[in-house]
C-alpha cells in the first residue's frame, strides 16, 4: 500500500515537472517573437533618429556607404519587387498547371513519383541556386538577350520561381484536394467533362487556398537571400528593367554584414531599418494567406 | 439522344482543350525535373574534376588549386549537430505542451501565434536576432554557439509543426486505454504515445537537419568567417560552414575558385538531398502502415 502510494506521488511529481518543463519551452517561441519585434524596432528607432523616415521612404538613391550619403528605400524596394515578380510569373502558371493534374489527373502511382522530385527541388540548399542562376542560368540567357548584364534580376528570378515552384503546387494541390467531392459530383451529373470539372468547378472553389500559396510563396521569395545576393548583384537602381544589375533588401542586409560592421554605428542601424521594413512585409503577406486558408476551410469544413 | 453534329464537334473541341491541359501539365512536371537535373549535371562537370581526397581535408587557401573544405565541413558538422541538441528538445516538449497541456486561454492562443509567426520570418531576420542577441547581448561573439542557437530558433517552428502533426497522428484510442488504466497523461506519452509517433517525429527531424545543414543567411549575418584556416576547439571558437564557403567561392571573379564552388556544392547536396531522400522514404513506409486500427 506505502510503495504504490509512493509510485502514485512519483508519477504526479514527474507529470508536474514536464509539463512545467514543456510549458517553460513552448515560451520560447513567445520571448523569440518579441526578440525580433523589439530588436527591429529599437535600432530602427535609433535610426530613424538620425535619417527623416520621410526621406528614408521617397528617397530615390540608397548610398548608406558612400560619402554622399542616401537613405531612400525605394531602390531596394524595386530590388525586391522585381526579382521577386518575376519568380511569381514563372511559379504561379506552372504551379497551378501541376497541382490540378495532380489533384484531378494523377493516379496515386503518379502521384508518388512526382510529388518527391518537387520536394527534392524544394530541399536543395539556396546556395546551390544561386551558383545554377549566376553561372549557367545567365550565361544561357545572354545567348538569347546579349545586353543582359552579367548580374541581374531576370536570372535570379526565374530560378527563385522554380524554387517555390514546390511550395505554389503542393499547397494549391491541398487546397484543391479539399474541394468535397459532392461538388465535383454535381458537376458530372450535370454533364460536365473531366476537364470542365477541374477547371470551372475545382479550381474557382479553391481559388482563396491558391491565392494563399501564391502570397505564401511571394513571401517567402521577398525573404529569400542568398540566391539574390549572388546573382542579382549589388547595385541599388530604380529600375523596373530585369537585365540590369539591382539590389534587394535581403542582398543589402546580407552584404554589409559580410564587412565587419561595429554595432551603434549607422551603418549597423541601417540593416535593421532595412530588416524592420522586411520583417513588416513578410509579417502582413502571412497574415492574410493565414485569413485567407482560414475562410477557405470554414467554407468546405 | 441522337448526337447532333454540333455537340460533336463541341465535344471534339473539349477533348482537344484537354489534351492541350495535360501537354502542359506533364511539360511543367518535366520542366522541374529537367531543372534538377541540370542543376545537378552542372555541378558534377564544374566540380568533379575538383573533387578528390585533398579537396576534402585541405584547407581554405589563396590559391584555388591548393584550397579545400576540411574546416568548413566539420563546421557544418558541429553546428548541425549542436543545433538539433538545442531545437529537437525544446520543440518536442513545446509541441506536447501544445497538444496535451496547453489550456484554451490567452497565452495558449500567443505561443500559437508567435509560432505562425515565427514560421514566416525570413531566416536572415534569425541571423539578426543571433548578432544582437547572442553575439552581442550574450556576448558570445561569433562562435558555434551563437550559431547553433540562432540556426535552432530558425528551426523550431518547423519541429514544432511537424511534431505536432505526428502527435495528432497517434489514434485518439491509444490516449483513452493507457489513461483508462490510470496512467498519468506523461506516462501515455512516454510509454505508449511518443515511440508510436516517433517515426513521423523523426522524419521532421531529418527534414530540419537538411535545412541547417543547406543555411548560409543568418550564419553571414552572425559573422560566420569565411577565411578559417583551423578546426573550432570547443563551442566559442569561430567557424564556418559549407554553404558559406560556397557562398565566397562563387563570389570571386577567378574561374577556378568557381570549380571548388562546384566541387563544394557536390559535398553539400549529397549531404542533403539524401537527407531528403531518407524522409521520403521514412514517410512512404509510415503511409503504408498508417491505416492502423489498434
Amino acid at each position: 500500500m506505502e510503495r504504490t502510494q509512493r509510485v502514485l506521488r512519483r508519477a504526479k511529481k514527474a507529470e508536474a515537472f514536464v509539463r512545467h518543463l514543456f510549458f517553460v519551452f513552448s515560451l520560447v517561441a513567445i520571448f523569440t517573437t518579441l526578440g525580433i519585434i523589439g530588436m527591429l524596432f529599437f535600432e530602427s528607432a535609433l535610426f530613424f533618429r538620425k535619417i527623416n523616415v520621410f526621406s528614408f521612404l521617397t528617397d530615390t538613391q540608397w548610398t548608406p556607404l558612400f560619402y554622399e550619403k542616401h537613405f531612400g528605400i525605394l531602390p531596394l524596394l524595386c530590388g525586391t519587387l522585381l526579382t521577386t515578380g518575376i519568380a511569381v510569373l514563372v511559379a504561379a502558371p506552372l504551379g497551378i498547371l501541376i497541382a490540378i493534374f495532380l489533384s484531378e489527373y494523377a493516379t496515386p502511382r503518379t502521384r508518388n513519383i512526382c510529388k518527391p522530385i518537387l520536394e527534392v527541388l524544394a530541399g536543395v540548399p539556396t546556395v546551390v541556386y544561386g551558383y545554377f542562376a549566376l553561372l549557367f542560368v545567365t550565361p544561357l540567357l545572354k545567348r538569347v538577350i546579349p545586353s543582359l548584364a552579367g548580374f541581374n534580376a531576370l536570372s535570379p528570378g526565374i530560378v527563385m520561381g522554380i524554387m517555390i515552384l514546390p511550395l505554389v503546387s503542393s499547397l494549391s494541390e491541398d487546397a484543391m484536394h479539399a474541394v468535397p467531392q459532392s461538388l465535383r459530383e454535381a458537376g458530372y451529373a450535370l454533364g460536365s467533362t473531366k476537364f470542365e470539372v477541374a477547371t470551372k468547378i475545382v479550381f474557382p472553389a479553391a481559388f482563396s487556398g491558391v491565392t494563399a500559396s501564391f502570397i505564401l510563396a511571394l513571401s517567402r521569395a521577398i525573404g529569400e537571400t542568398m540566391l539574390v545576393t549572388i546573382a542579382a548583384g549589388s547595385m541599388p537602381q530604380l529600375t523596373l528593367n530585369p537585365l540590369v544589375p539591382v539590389m534587394t533588401m535581403t542582398a543589402f542586409i546580407a552584404t554589409v554584414s559580410l564587412g565587419d560592421v561595429p554595432a551603434g554605428t549607422l551603418e549597423y542601424q541601417t540593416i535593421f531599418a532595412v530588416g524592420l521594413v522586411l520583417f513588416l512585409f513578410t509579417f502582413f503577406l502571412n497574415l492574410i494567406a493565414r485569413r485567407l486558408r482560414q475562410r477557405f476551410r470554414e467554407v468546405y469544413q | 439522344m441522337k448526337s447532333t453534329l454540333s455537340t460533336d464537334i463541341l465535344l471534339v473541341r473539349k477533348r482537344q482543350k484537354e489534351k492541350v491541359f495535360l501537354v502542359f501539365a506533364a511539360l511543367a512536371l518535366l520542366f522541374s525535373l529537367i531543372v534538377l537535373f541540370t542543376l545537378i549535371i552542372d555541378a558534377l562537370l564544374d566540380g568533379l574534376p575538383r573533387l578528390n581526397l585533398k579537396f576534402l581535408t585541405s584547407f581554405p587557401s589563396r590559391r584555388p588549386e591548393e584550397a579545400g573544405v576540411l574546416p568548413a565541413m566539420v563546421g557544418s558538422i558541429y553546428v548541425t549537430v549542436l543545433t538539433v541538441l538545442f531545437a529537437i528538445p525544446l520543440g518536442v516538449g513545446s509541441a506536447v505542451y501544445l497538444e496535451v497541456y496547453a489550456p484554451k486561454n490567452r497565452l495558449s492562443a500567443a505561443i500559437e501565434a508567435s509560432i505562425a509567426t515565427l514560421g514566416g520570418v525570413p531566416s536572415i531576420i534569425y541571423g539578426m536576432l543571433g548578432l544582437e542577441l547572442f553575439a552581442r547581448v550574450l556576448q558570445l561573439g561569433r562562435s558555434l554557439l551563437t550559431g547553433a542557437l540562432t540556426l535552432a530558433l530558425l528551426v523550431l517552428p518547423i519541429v514544432i509543426v511537424s511534431t505536432r502533426e505526428s502527435l495528432r497522428a497517434v489514434p485518439q484510442s491509444l490516449w483513452e486505454a493507457a489513461l483508462a488504466l490510470g496512467a498519468t497523461r506523461w506516462q501515455a506519452l512516454k510509454d505508449q504515445i511518443l515511440p508510436v509517433a516517433f517515426p513521423g517525429i523523426l522524419t521532421g527531424i531529418i527534414l530540419t537537419v537538411s535545412r541547417a545543414i543547406g543555411e548560409a543567411a543568418p550564419l553571414i549575418m552572425i559573422g560566420a568567417l569565411t577565411y578559417v584556416a583551423f578546426l573550432p576547439r570547443g563551442v566559442l571558437s569561430p567557424f564556418t560552414t559549407l554553404p558559406i564557403q560556397i557562398f565566397n567561392w562563387v563570389s570571386r571573379p577567378q574561374k577556378a575558385f568557381h570549380a571548388n564552388a562546384a566541387a563544394g556544392i557536390i559535398v553539400l547536396l549529397a549531404i542533403t538531398l539524401s537527407l531528403n531522400a531518407l524522409s521520403i522514404v521514412l514517410r512512404n513506409r509510415l503511409e503504408k502502415r498508417a491505416p492502423r486500427t489498434l
